[in-house]
């Protein structure tokens, strides 16, 4: 019986880390693509080496102590006795292995504390069921999306100003709180450039599930760029379409939740939309971002993420499909 | 014969529902505790089945949002306050008294009072399905989600409310432990003798009559935050989030061990009756408990690690955790030698208490990772967090309780349940466990956050969701299997006898099921191991024949018992045990009826309910000869 379990483990470990080293996508913590999930991910895997080599010992002790007495009427002698046996296995390995974790616990904790000049400072609020975020020294905003820049470390200003909810890029950094009244900050610097998934980790309501962001590490300059162009609103549409689709927005319920830098449109209750068309999905993770699904989207949102704080938008097909042009074209 | 007759006259209840209302038998309400317990088990394991088949596929829509949502709150709400601890109380009833050498628990009507509290504080809870507002808020019910701006329903006052209530139930009980064991042990059965069995009930009391204000206090602000319109845990309002997870973590960390000490208390009984030898290291076990009591009440704010505390702070927090996992390897070590010098019998009970040294050595080896602060931060509020709260509080308490079941259904109903079924049983239970939670732990190092009702195709969690669900099904079919065995055992089971398992304490001395009054006399202890030392037990010798203080069948015959010396057990006393009485149901339906009261905002209800147990309490105080007969 005890064979099964010590040999099952670790081979489901193998297993499924070859199953996941298959899917590129997977926001495996020990793929780490940043220094935070780096150190951890050195942390974990001395933790397993340890681990594996205390299962197999205290598992391998308990299966001899089942057989070893079997045939025997009262059991075989020992030259270890009790007292020896539990000073050692339960008090004196224990320490040793306890005291190396407690050490390596604080050598880790000063290390991923770590301030560095130039930091970028990056303000992410979360909100039922999506993310605002912010960029302080360039003065814009967006949603659902972070870009930051390789090898430059950020620090992100974690706050909500609804319920508690918990920042985390598995493949960037462990999690951080979102807790309204209080301010916490998490830095770390991505050290790879790539496209990390970002998910809501505090369960804050209906749609805890649908709440999630992607952070794209870029090189340094074009982060720059992009930062660039971001602070400057985007201009009057030029389409004919488009323009009406701006005039749609703007008298329609749309405006009443929603921000588009350079319009009259400034409510912060819904996603900021200045470069919606920019965006790979809509819904915090939900849908890709296509006409299809914006156009869904907006007529009923509640089939697509249920349970979401945007109501149904009734407009005319023609309308829909100006506002859907408009929206797609703000990059 | 005539003696016989005369005590069961003295004895006996009621017949038929009056005297099932009106019990105050230790051995009939904490069988009655146990069936309670379980009949939640199996609705909270529905539930968790409900859980794994909407998790099998991405994008699937077995139940939408607010439903899992609501399945997951309950289920974890269920679990710990309406199976796990009180079924461990249950346990602790029917075999306090019996391994003490007593004829009942020291306040006989107030553990009737702890179950019918138990049992309403559950039917509050389960009403909640009936009107379609079951709490929402997750099990932890973190503010601000569950003020009343974001959680504006009933569902989270049928929380808090029945929270606070079956508080109620778990504190009364405790006190009931403590001075039974203190007050009520046989002549002989001193400190260092008493089962470690009835130790780990001591410690568990103990335990929650410190952590469990904590928790009265979260639920109960909470509540005045959501009734009366107060904003403690309302930041817009000054309040502070933050503050409730203290509160809730200082009761919800030592409740962790509260649920592993009696469980493994189980396991220190098993073992060595299965290995024919006393357990090794009975001090340092005894000990271990008492340690685990202490570390425990320190190492709340490892469920707080990601909140953005001052990392010195966390870093203390994180080595104490660390700590505790000392008295448990001293457990495990203690359990190791006594086999390793034994001749060790694979019956039921014994395969469980091996199937929950495996498993909790995982879970415990999973809880010092968890410790580690900053891995902490990558595996919290994950899935590795949802395999190793599984491993501990599944795994090490409820393999020992099903071994717990199998080792002393012999004693309830005298009768015992199928050697093979209960194998094929803990098989089952075992594959599909490990089946179901070890892959948990690697969808949460994949980046599987808990509480997400559904997730995306093509990040890698599909295949592992799978074998989990497969597992999760394999083990409620195992869990389903000894059910239908113990049914079967309770009509149809071969006699048990006195000891059907050769054990040592003094519970096996009596009859199986044991009479009413547990002891015709009371047993003299000579040592650790009563029934290996000599049998049948000696019994204890009147001090005189003025005051024999109920040693002998004269206080069987007359509904007494002895009480001890809290050191020497030398008697010092009688104590009369009441007969049935209405009084502790009435006294719990009044109190019911006040937090039905506070539920839907009635305050006549209220006021008519606090009126009801104000009658119930104070008629208890004053007729107390009465209840004798």
């Amino acid at each position: 019986m005890t064979r099964r379990r010590p040999i099952v483990g670790p081979l489901l470990v193998v297993v499924a880390m070859t199953m996941a080293a298959c899917d590129k996508r997977a926001p495996n913590t020990l793929d780490p693509q940043g220094d935070h999930a780096r150190h951890i991910a050195g942390v974990w895997w001395l933790m397993f080496g340890l681990a594996a080599g205390v299962y197999l010992v205290v598992g391998g002790l308990i299966i001899i102590s089942v057989v070893r007495g079997r045939g025997t009427e009262h059991g075989r002698p020992s030259r270890v006795g009790d007292n020896a046996f539990i000073w050692i296995g339960g008090v004196l390995v224990p320490i040793a292995i306890l005291a190396l974790l407690a050490v390596v616990t604080v050598t880790t904790t000063r290390v991923l504390d770590t301030h560095r000049k130039g930091a970028l400072a990056i303000e992410v609020t979360g909100k039922r069921w999506w993310w605002d975020v912010r960029y302080p020294t360039f003065g814009f905003r967006t949603a659902n999306e972070i870009r930051v820049p390789v090898g430059r470390q950020v620090a992100v200003t974690l706050e909500s100003t609804d319920v508690i909810h918990s920042f985390w890029i598995p493949q960037l950094a462990g999690k951080t709180d979102q807790i309204p009244g209080q301010r916490n900050v998490l830095r770390f610097t991505a050290e790879r450039a790539g496209t990390y998934r970002g998910e809501c980790a505090e369960y804050c309501g209906v749609e805890h599930a649908k709440m999630n962001f992607v952070v794209l590490a870029v090189p340094s300059a074009d982060f720059d760029r992009w930062a660039a162009r971001h602070a400057q609103p985007p201009g009057v549409p030029e389409d004919e379409l488009a323009a009406r689709g701006q005039r749609v927005f703007l008298r329609e319920a749309c405006a009443g939740c929603h921000r588009i830098a350079g319009t009259p449109a400034d409510a912060t209750i819904g996603p900021d939309l200045t470069d919606l068309g920019a965006r790979r999905s809509i819904g915090a993770l939900t849908v890709p971002n296509d006409r299809d699904h914006l156009s869904a989207w907006i007529v009923d949102s509640q089939a697509v993420k249920p349970g979401n704080l945007m109501p149904p938008i009734t407009l005319s097909k023609a309308d829909l499909d100006a506002l859907v042009t408009y929206l797609e074209s703000l990059r | 014969m005539d003696e016989r007759h005369e005590l069961e006259r003295v004895w006996s209840d009621a017949p038929g529902i009056p005297g099932f209302l009106s019990t105050v038998d230790h051995k009939r309400l904490g069988i009655r505790y146990i069936y309670t317990s379980f009949f939640f088990f199996f609705v909270a394991g529905l539930i968790a089945l409900v859980m794994r088949a909407q998790l099998s596929g991405p994008n699937q829509h077995v139940v939408g949002p607010t439903t899992y949502n609501e399945l997951f709150t309950v289920h974890g709400t269920m679990m710990i306050f309406l199976f796990n601890t009180p079924i461990l109380a249950g346990f602790g009833n029917y075999l306090v008294p019996l391994q003490l050498g007593t004829r009942d628990m020291a306040f006989p009507r107030l553990n009737a009072f702890s179950y019918w509290v138990f049992l309403l504080a559950g039917l509050l809870m389960c009403s909640s399905f009936f009107v379609g507002h079951p709490p929402n808020g997750g099990w932890f019910a973190y503010t601000p989600f569950t003020n009343k701006e974001f959680s504006p329903g009933l569902n989270m006052d049928f929380w808090g409310l029945s929270v606070m209530f079956v508080g109620i139930s778990s504190t009364v009980g405790a006190v009931n432990f403590i001075v039974t064991i203190f007050k009520l042990r046989a002549p002989g059965m001193t400190l260092n003798r008493m089962p470690v069995f009835v130790w780990a009930m001591l410690v568990f009391s103990l335990m929650i009559l410190f952590a469990l204000p904590a928790i009265t206090l979260a639920s109960g602000l909470l509540e005045t935050d959501r009734i009366f319109g107060t904003s403690l845990f309302v930041p817009a309002g000054g309040g502070s989030a933050l503050l409730y997870q203290h509160l809730f973590w200082f009761w919800g960390h030592p409740e962790v061990y509260i649920l592993f000490v009696p469980a493994a208390g189980m396991i220190s009984m098993i073992i060595p009756v299965f290995t024919g030898r006393p357990l090794a290291g009975y001090v340092w076990v005894v000990t271990a408990l008492v340690a685990i009591a202490f570390i425990s009440f320190g190492v709340w704010i490892h469920h707080m690690f990601a909140t953005g505390m001052p990392a010195l702070a966390l870093a203390a927090f994180s080595g104490a955790s660390l700590l505790i996992a000392i008295p448990s390897g001293v457990q495990f070590f203690a359990w190791i030698s006594t086999m390793w010098r034994g001749v060790v019998r694979l019956s039921t009970p014994m395969l469980f208490a091996l199937g929950f040294l495996l498993i909790f050595l995982l879970g415990g080896i999973t809880g010092v990772m968890v410790a580690v602060l900053p891995f902490d931060w990558q595996a919290t509020d994950t899935y590795f967090i949802v395999a190793h709260l599984h491993y501990v509080l599944n795994g090490a308490v409820v393999f020992p309780i099903f071994g717990a079941m199998y080792y002393w259904l012999p004693k309830f109903w005298g009768r015992r349940p199928s050697e093979r079924w209960g194998r094929v049983s803990f098989w089952v239970m075992f594959v599909g466990f490990n089946l179901s939670f070890f892959p948990m732990h690697i969808l949460g190092i994949l980046g599987m956050p808990r509480r997400i009702w559904t997730y995306p195709s093509g990040v890698g969690w599909t295949g592992i969701n799978q074998l989990v669900t497969i597992g999760g099904g394999l083990f409620g079919l195992g869990t389903g299997i000894s059910l239908v065995n113990w049914a079967w055992a309770r009509f149809r089971g071969e006699p048990a006898g006195e000891d059907p398992w050769n054990a040592d304490s003094l519970e096996w001395a009596t009859t199986s099921p044991p009479e009413h009054w547990n002891f015709t006399s009371i047993p003299a202890v000579i040592g650790r191991h009563p029934l290996w030392a000599e049998k049948p037990v000696p019994v204890s010798a009147s001090a005189s024949p003025d005051s024999t203080f109920a040693l002998g069948p004269e206080g069987a015959l007359a509904r007494q018992t002895p009480i001890t010396n809290g050191i020497e057990t030398a008697p010092e006393a009688t104590m009369t045990i009441p007969h049935e009485t209405y009084l502790p149901l009435l006294t719990a339906l009044g109190i019911a009826v006040f937090f039905l009261g506070l539920l839907v905002n009635g305050v006549v209800v209220g006021v008519a309910g606090v009126a009801l147990a104000a009658m119930g309490l104070m008629w208890w105080a004053w007729r107390t000869d009465v209840d004798l007969r």
